[in-house]
């Protein structure tokens, strides 16, 4: 076994074992830690698919930054010590999870099987093949900086205009409006929590009415 | 000898071509024996810095500073050191156990790993900075990957994660508001470091520290090449304040203030579970210092006495240039009054990302003013415009913005 496929086996139960962490785990930080072991695990593969720059990025902005705001957001919102894990906050959410998890699963399969039809594209193993002007290989880094900003330009800036869209969007909506403060709109959990705080309710006057207690006094209870 | 060698390589083929220095072109005797030399030297530069660091604090205030344990106090570190293994080994009872223990090799780690690609020294002036050791051809470096930089910066992104699940594990208020102050603090100076790091890049054509040192020393006259000079200072400057913010060092040292959060992020760090995070904090200090001698300082290249003593000299200008940074690290520290809060998120998102993002889009205007033979001044005249008008946006932006809150505030409070 070269030890190019062994790494790829190794990165590969890293990944596989933090997703499934990922899943199982019961407190959210963990979770987290465990995406992150999973992205690390992907950016030892891309390293072993000599994609050297994509390794890099896969670090520096998913593990560097996407998850370091997840963990703001548990930690600051204390979802870690309020929040159960084990409770389904919306009916039916983990069917749907599974069901739409099996289809991307299906989906990404088809595009494996049959790259080139779908995609239009030529599957890449190995380093890229272009060479210098003296005949020697470019480096990856170099081939990727060449094709993004000379073939792939415009789709380059039209990402960067829907990053500049993004942010603003995140700044309109984060703007606190002067005057009273509005009720946020109702959601799908609202609805399911009233839902279920209803059932608790009409529950407990129920007991109260069998064990022969005023009702109103044990609503307020 | 030369065919067991190609017999022994053909095995060991993991990323043939353009990753030569890793596998390809060194035994594995050696490599291990260079990233044991490299830890090795960490470990004592930290030893060295920590006494640096209190003797010239002592003496810039004017005390005498440690004294007592070998000559000039020189072994105050490793005493330090011993009394940390012998202290009890606290786990607080509110503590996530496992991410407790785990958070100090998540912030050790990344540490080691950063030095990896600084090269400490070699030829640059006459050749590409390989040498030559027991018939092997080799960079002092540990490795020179393709992505070479971004390593670094990879691994300072990885290394916000010991801070803050340290913060978060202990199970308490302060170490909890310490870890996030600090991952705010590194998440938002990193956009800074990563923008005059661009800079950089756009002059050397690479991501390789081998390529960077070797792309400050050629052509130029004297130490006219070193990226300081030929950037034009700014993106060294912002680097320099990005990193010791990134560091966590005086005068951003807001995530361990005393006065407001105990001890920050590791209040409830014991032994040698502290020891380890007090390792990490000064090896990034060495780290910090060498990645900015290497990025601007044209790395193991020296002006003058380049290539008498076997191969000797650039190494010491590299250490020489080293120090000079961990000095100027120590001053800052004796010297700067801690920044609050506001100020901190002030300075890095309204002065330096912008100020950084606007000189490097003026340098790659120069770039391409010189590769389509552009008259230059116009090229430098049309740019400083265009600065002065966003800078001028911005500005307005910032005030409107300011002014309208101040107006709602007091709409609120009346």
């Amino acid at each position: 076994m070269s030890l190019q496929v062994f790494t790829f086996l190794l990165a590969g139960v890293i990944v596989v074992s933090g997703a499934i962490g990922v899943v199982l785990s019961k407190n959210p930080v963990h979770a987290a830690l465990f995406l992150i072991q999973t992205l690390f695990g992907v950016a030892v593969e891309f390293l072993v698919v000599e994609a050297h720059f994509l390794a890099a990025i896969q670090v520096i902005v998913y593990a560097g930054a996407i998850v370091i705001l997840f963990l703001f957001v548990i930690m600051l919102l204390g979802v870690d010590r309020a929040e159960d894990m084990r409770v389904e906050p919306i009916i039916g959410q983990r069917p749907a999870a599974i069901v739409t998890g099996g289809a991307l699963l299906g989906l990404l399969l088809a595009v494996i099987a049959s790259s080139d039809s779908l995609t239009g594209g030529r599957s890449q193993k190995g380093a890229l093949d272009a060479t210098d002007q003296l005949g020697a290989p470019l480096p990856n880094v170099n081939q990727l900086a060449e094709s993004i900003f000379t073939d792939y330009v415009f789709a380059f800036e039209v990402t960067g205009l829907l990053l500049t869209v993004a942010v603003v969007g995140a700044v309109v909506m984060a703007r606190r409006i002067p005057g009273a403060l509005q009720p946020l709109p109702r959601t799908a959990l609202d609805a399911s929590r009233e839902a279920a705080a209803e059932a608790a309710l009409s529950e407990a006057a129920e007991d109260a009415a069998d064990d022969g207690v005023d009702v109103d006094s044990a609503g307020e209870v | 000898m030369m065919l067991a060698q190609q017999e022994y390589l053909d095995d060991f083929t993991w990323f043939d071509g353009t990753w030569k220095t890793l596998w390809l072109g060194e035994d594995i005797v050696f490599l291990v024996l260079k990233v044991v030399l490299v830890f090795a030297m960490l470990l004592v530069s930290v030893m060295l810095m920590v006494w640096f660091e209190r003797k010239v604090v002592s003496d810039l205030q004017n005390r005498i500073g440690p004294n007592v344990a070998g000559p000039w106090g020189i072994l105050q570190t490793l005493a330090d050191g011993i009394k940390l293994f012998f202290k009890e080994d606290l786990t607080p009872d509110q503590s996530d156990r496992f991410v407790f223990k785990l958070a100090p090799y998540l912030s050790l780690i990344p540490a080691f790993l950063m030095f990896s690609i600084v090269p400490i020294g070699g030829d640059f002036t006459n050749g590409d900075g390989s040498v030559e050791i027991a018939g092997q051809t080799t960079f002092l470096q540990l490795v020179d990957p393709p992505m070479g930089i971004l390593l670094f910066l990879a691994m300072s992104g990885l290394g916000i994660y010991g801070v803050m699940l340290a913060g978060w594990a202990s199970g308490s208020k302060y170490p909890l508001l310490g870890a996030v102050r600090a991952s705010a603090q590194m998440v938002s100076y990193e956009a800074a470091l990563g923008l005059s790091l661009a800079a950089v890049f756009l002059t050397s054509g690479s991501l390789s520290t081998n390529q960077i040192v070797q792309s400050q020393t050629d052509g130029a006259f004297f130490v006219g090449g070193w990226n300081v000079f030929s950037l034009g200072f700014i993106p060294f400057v912002v680097f320099l304040i990005a990193g010791t913010a990134e560091l966590n060092r005086p005068p951003f040292d807001l995530v361990e203030a005393e006065q407001e959060l105990v001890g920050g992020f590791h209040t409830e760090y014991s032994s040698l579970r502290f020891s380890l995070f007090f390792l990490a904090e000064f090896m990034n200090v060495v780290t910090m210092a060498a990645i900015i001698v290497t990025l601007f300082f044209g790395g193991p290249h020296g002006p003058i006495l380049t290539d008498t003593l076997g191969g000797v000299w650039p190494i010491l200008w590299f250490f020489l240039k080293v120090l000079v940074f961990l000095f100027i690290f120590v001053w800052f520290r004796a010297t700067l009054p801690r920044l609050r809060y506001d100020q901190l998120m002030d300075l890095g998102w309204k002065l330096l990302i912008p100020f950084s993002l606007g000189w490097f889009l003026i340098l790659a205007s120069i770039q391409v003013g010189r590769d389509e033979g552009w008259n230059l001044f116009v090229v430098v005249g049309v740019g400083i415009v265009g600065m002065g008008l966003g800078a001028a946006l911005l500005l307005g932006a910032i005030r409107t913005a300011r002014l309208s809150r101040s107006e709602s505030e007091i709409v609120e409070y009346s």
